[in-house]
């Protein structure tokens, strides 16, 4: 069924964020996520300011119900380390999302666009990075180098990759044998220039899904590798090594891990939220195409 | 039987309205009906609602639309008249297949992919309780396969779709809807796709099963020629109304409706024509020598050689598979993989684009197939009509931008639409964007890939009419590859015809149809219908 | 299609050769004196070159490759550095506890996620619909500690207290023995897979209940449950077997984190003490053994998607 087009003079790209937008889901997960990432970011300097307490939250008495939410084992107060424990998650996860998606994508773009053996490299090389779960091939290097900030950026940026260029690669796949890029080549454009000229602004839609999933996927991971203690080191406040230290007294004083499961909780949902809504658009749209 | 006086029709479709779920009308009040044992032609192009109205005869509605009043009354040959609208689900499906029946645009996408063909006939038999007994059952499999002209052994039976052809697999379709001996079948474009010889094949299987059996048929089509080789009678679709209707005769020869007539003389005719610039009768511009390519152990054209002067018009002629896509590319330097030679005023090409000057690319332009690919979606019309300008001339951005409106203009494109992106544009709009993309650097050969067959017929006229008049304005040479001959005459100087690869024959236009030397030609001709 | 068995064959054993090379290369990044490394500033000199005697350190790095994989495929996994018994010792039982909550719950949310997944595409765009897809994408978007740490404090430790949230195996017994302590790591580990199979299940039959032959088959009059049976359920078996075998290797991540939450005596608990213990052969071999069941689950998911696709399986005969 195609109804008459109304032409509209709204361009395309917005037309993908516009509709996003007004799905549900988008604007419940863009304030889930905004009230986190606010939290996280502003978070170090509220809480000394809050609560009286420096950073590291020392407070002198383990296991007290003192102040907002207690203190922990240690003596430090719960509310205070909460505030300053989501920063560094943060911004780990969005470096190790770059990383994964500027490399993804330049990979992807070239393995599809070139075919041949390049492709075949390049997909095997995919293939054995692929055949790690991201977690266990972080342990494999944590394992050798030890657990630091820069390390752990850097192994979930490159285990994104190989996901995101299979995306990327898949995409450009689509678009080459498009009459447009025929053209492209009529007048022997240079490949560079197809490729970010011609190629990229047509896979925007998926490459933007992978970037909303891989920042879910980062935060998660992260966490999860600070809560194994082999990520962010103490005595650095941050919500999964807080979850790690404080759940032996899960019972006795709860919050030292209900707030910062909380918080990621909500921060994965949200972001996890405003992806799906930018999958639904990029699908809508596509279809449109079609018809 | 008492009833017998009213069972004249044995499909009535009575002011059927269907809506979209938001409310707007996709139906605004259609009516029809058939006789058994007669042809019923829906036409309409594309949008105007006449798939929604043959599916509505089986009380069929897609996701996102709903029927919003009106009656479809069947009256089964040996049976009680029904009205399927107001029938419970479980009842329709009843219908569905046995009385009324259903044969789809594309086999390709309708037949399941996983199933035996022979399976997929007998379960329409199977579900309606067809016969008394298995044996019955493939019994009557084995008869239907044979009256649509397959072969009805095991063998054959335990195909799967792929191992078809498509004038096969069409069959096979036409075989399930017409196996429980329906007294309605509805025929969605069932020749769409297919080349112009299996046309004519399942045309005349069409024909044969409605006459012979009674059975009425709607026939759904956008081609007036297929009309007139089929129909009885003919319904003109627009916008969700039938705007005429009458005899084939009647609406075909004398249509009163000034959308009929427009539509009418859109169609183009082995005869018809108007007046064809003359072309210069100096030197070929472009010499293909010898060309051949392979794809794998596939020779997909062998030792092609043609010529074309300045001016001229030369229509590469061949159905699909015949390699002329790929000859075009060729010529175009998109396929370097061939052995042969292109020259272009005397001079060779070399074989990508990549290795030959700018000037020799400005001098050959290629129009794609379909304006709905070959408009990069995130560009403006504007900014893709100034990349070639881009890459291969020394123009400033202001002389560049100056002669983008000049071509728009040749193409009678407004400079509002050209700020568009081309989502925004209709398809005929979008094809004369990218013709204009292809002259803006001043060709001296312009390749035309099927530029025509993406489009609603009333489009393809102001297509073919727009090239006729730029081409006798700036002197371009032009091949102009397709698979309808019917357009020869339209555009066409002289002809190529090309056959699994290797040209069969060559000439004139007019000496061409009107004394063909090869039997290929000969049979393309036989199987064109026309008006 | 035996020759695209074969080839699909051939391109794993590749693979798996490729990530124990991966695997072994790893090692070279240890800082320095890899023996040093390991063992730490407060090791005595003995220690130090009995382990660079161990790691057979002096050989060029090619010939401690090919004695390694020599290692690995006769079954010797090499010496742990902390305990100084074989890794094979090490590993024995806790491969059977592991897989005894891989397979438990790989089974559990493939059924569930299937069902799920079908009788959301069935009911698209009904309340129903909305609330499975809703709830699946709040619990998919949850790290696995996240959702672990959620039950125990509903199950176990604050709401509901009914189930252990630890798991105390007196030494050898089998975890088994005491199925009360495997519902909490098996649940979560359930949770965090089944909400990817019931999305990738309800998109890829809402596909194929979309497409033009499913909708003849309607036309054709034929009944609605072989409609879905016989024309769409056996579409969506290739692609869902593929999504299947990725979950399986999210499992096998997954379940690092759950064994250390639930402190489960399996191998995700070993490779998270081996890694802290900075023990190298026991990294080793587990990375190698979790990319092999990666591997090789995908294989099984390639080759059903080959044979139940009719185009590949008949391509010999055409």
């Amino acid at each position: 069924m195609s109804t008459p087009t109304v032409p509209s003079t709204r361009s395309r790209k917005s037309t993908v964020f516009r509709r996003a937008l007004a799905l549900p889901q988008a604007k419940i997960g863009l304030t889930l996520t905004a009230v986190v990432v606010l939290l996280a970011v502003l978070g170090p300097w509220l809480g000394p300011w809050l609560t009286g307490y420096d950073t590291t939250g020392f407070a002198g008495k383990p296991f007290h119900s003192d102040g907002v939410a207690g203190t922990d084992g240690l003596g430090r107060d719960v509310f205070t380390r909460f505030l300053a424990g989501g920063a560094t998650l943060l911004l780990y996860a969005v470096l190790a999302t770059a990383i994964g998606i500027v490399l993804g994508t330049a990979l992807g773009m070239l393995a599809g666009y070139t075919g041949g053996r390049l492709d075949s490299i390049i997909m095997r090389g995919n293939d054995v990075l692929l055949s790690f779960p991201q977690l266990v091939f972080a342990l494999l290097a944590i394992a050798m180098l030890g657990p630091q900030g820069w390390l752990l950026v850097l192994v979930i940026g490159i285990t994104h990759a190989p996901r995101v260029a299979r995306v990327a690669r898949q995409a450009t796949v689509a678009v080459k044998d498009s009459d447009y890029i025929k053209a492209a080549q009529l007048y022997a454009m240079p490949r560079r220039r197809i490729l970010l000229r011609e190629v990229l602004p047509n896979i925007t839609g998926p490459l933007m899904v992978e970037l909303g999933l891989r920042l879910t996927y980062s935060i998660g991971y992260v966490a999860s590798l600070s809560f194994l203690g082999l990520g962010i080191q103490p005595p650095a406040a941050d919500w999964g090594l807080m979850i790690n230290e404080n759940r032996i007294a899960l019972v006795l004083e709860p919050w030292g891990v209900l707030l910062p499961v909380l918080a990621i909780a909500v921060l994965t949902v949200g972001t996890n939220l405003v992806t799906d809504s930018l999958a639904s658009a990029a699908a809508g749209r596509e279809k449109e195409a079609a018809a | 039987m008492t009833a017998q006086v009213t069972l004249t029709h044995a499909l009535e479709v009575e002011d059927l309205r269907v809506n979209t779920l938001a409310g707007s009308p996709v139906l605004k009040g259609v009516s029809y009906s058939i006789a058994p044992g007669e042809v019923l032609a829906l036409v309409g192009e594309s949008g105007s609602g006449k798939t929604t109205a043959g599916l509505a005869a089986l009380g069929h509605f897609r996701r996102g639309l709903a029927p919003a009043g009106g009656t479809v009354t069947a009256n089964p040959r040996d049976g009680q008249s029904v009205e399927v609208l107001g029938l419970a689900e479980r009842r329709r499906r009843a219908l569905r297949g046995h009385t009324l029946s259903y044969v789809p645009q594309d086999p390709a996408l309708s037949l399941n992919p996983a199933l035996r063909i022979g399976l997929q006939i007998a379960e329409v038999l199977e579900a309606h309780g067809y016969g008394a007994s298995d044996d019955e059952r493939s019994a009557r499999v084995a008869e239907v396969l044979g009256e649509v002209g397959l072969p009805a052994d095991e063998d054959y039976q335990r195909r799967y779709p792929h191992q078809l052809s498509g004038g096969q697999q069409q069959r096979v379709g036409i075989a399930m809807a017409f196996a429980c001996r329906p007294s309605v079948v509805v025929l969605d474009e069932p020749t769409t796709g297919l080349d112009v010889t299996t046309q004519t094949l399942v045309l005349r299987t069409v024909s044969e099963l409605t006459t012979e059996h009674g059975v009425a048929a709607l026939y759904i089509t956008h081609d007036l020629a297929v009309v007139a080789a089929i129909a009885d009678r003919v319904a003109v679709m627009r916008g969700g109304e039938i705007v005429e209707s009458g005899t084939v005769e009647e609406v075909l020869r004398r249509p009163s409706h000034s959308y009929t007539r427009e539509l009418v003389d859109a169609v183009p005719d082995l005869d018809g024509g108007g007046e064809l610039p003359t072309p210069d009768a100096d030197a070929a511009t472009l010499r293909v020598t010898d060309l051949s390519v392979s794809f794998g152990e596939h020779r997909v054209l062998s030792d092609v050689s043609l010529t074309v002067h300045s001016g001229e018009c030369l229509l590469l002629l061949g159905e699909s598979g015949s390699g002329k896509t790929t000859l075009s590319r060729c010529v175009a330097g998109l396929n370097d993989d061939h052995s042969g030679s292109v020259e272009l005023d005397g001079t060779a090409l070399a074989a990508s684009t990549r290795r030959r000057s700018a000037d020799q690319l400005r001098a050959v332009q290629y129009v794609f197939q379909s304006p709905y690919s070959s408009l990069n979606p995130r560009r403006t019309i504007a900014q893709s009509v100034e990349v070639p300008l881009e890459m291969l001339t020394d123009l400033d951005r202001a002389q560049r931008r100056e002669r983008v409106g000049q071509t728009l203009d040749k193409v009678r494109l407004s400079r509002e639409l050209a700020q568009r992106l081309p989502d925004q544009l209709s398809g005929g709009e979008r094809q004369r964007a990218a013709i204009a993309r292809a002259l803006v650097t001043t060709p001296k050969v312009l390749l035309c890939d099927e530029v025509t067959s993406a489009l609603d017929v009333s489009v393809q006229a102001t297509i073919i009419d727009l090239l006729c008049e730029l081409r006798a304005e700036l002197g371009t040479a032009m091949v102009f590859v397709t698979h309808n001959i019917a357009l020869a005459r339209h555009v066409a100087d002289r002809i190529a015809v090309l056959r699994g690869g290797e040209i069969v024959e060559t000439g004139p236009v007019d000496d061409v149809l009107s004394d063909p030397r090869h039997e290929y030609t000969r049979q393309l001709l036989a199987n064109t219908p026309r008006m | 299609m035996s020759r695209l068995i074969i080839r699909r064959l051939l391109v794993s054993l590749v693979v798996l050769w490729l990530v124990s090379l991966l695997v072994f290369v790893a090692t070279l990044l240890l800082p320095g004196d890899p023996a040093r490394a390991i063992l730490g500033q407060q090791a005595t000199p003995d220690r130090i070159a009995a382990l660079q005697a161990q790691l057979n350190l002096d050989a060029p790095v090619w010939e401690r490759y090919l004695s390694w994989l020599g290692g690995v495929f006769t079954g010797d996994l090499g010496t742990s550095a902390a305990t100084q018994g074989p890794v094979n010792d090490l590993l024995g039982d806790r491969i059977g506890a592991s897989l005894v909550l891989l397979v438990t719950a790989a089974v559990l949310s493939t059924l569930v996620g299937l069902a799920l997944g079908t009788w959301s595409a069935v009911r698209r765009g009904r309340a129903a619909d909305h609330t499975v897809s809703g709830i699946s994408l709040v619990i998919a978007a949850l790290p696995e500690f996240v959702i672990g740490v959620a039950l125990i404090v509903l199950l176990s430790t604050t709401v509901f207290p009914l189930l252990p949230s630890v798991t105390l195996a007196p030494p050898g017994e089998p975890v088994w023995s005491q199925p009360l302590q495997l519902i909490l790591p098996v649940l979560t580990l359930t949770l965090v897979v089944t909400p990817y199979i019931t999305r990738m299940m309800r998109a890829t039959m809402s596909e194929v209940l979309d497409s033009g032959y499913v909708e003849m088959a309607r036309l054709k009059g034929i009944p609605e449950r072989t409609v879905l049976t016989r024309h769409a359920l056996p579409h969506a078996i290739g692609p869902v077997a593929q999504v299947i075998a990725l979950q399986l290797a999210w499992l096998a991540g997954g379940v690092v984190v759950v064994e250390f939450l639930f402190r489960y005596p399996g191998v995700g608990q070993a490779l998270i003490d081996a890694v802290n213990n900075r023990d190298v052969e026991v990294v080793q071999a587990i990375t190698l053994l979790i990319a092999a069941v990666y591997i090789v689950v995908n294989l099984l998911a390639d080759i059903v998607g080959i044979v139940t696709n009719p185009r590949l399986r008949t391509e010999v005969s055409r």
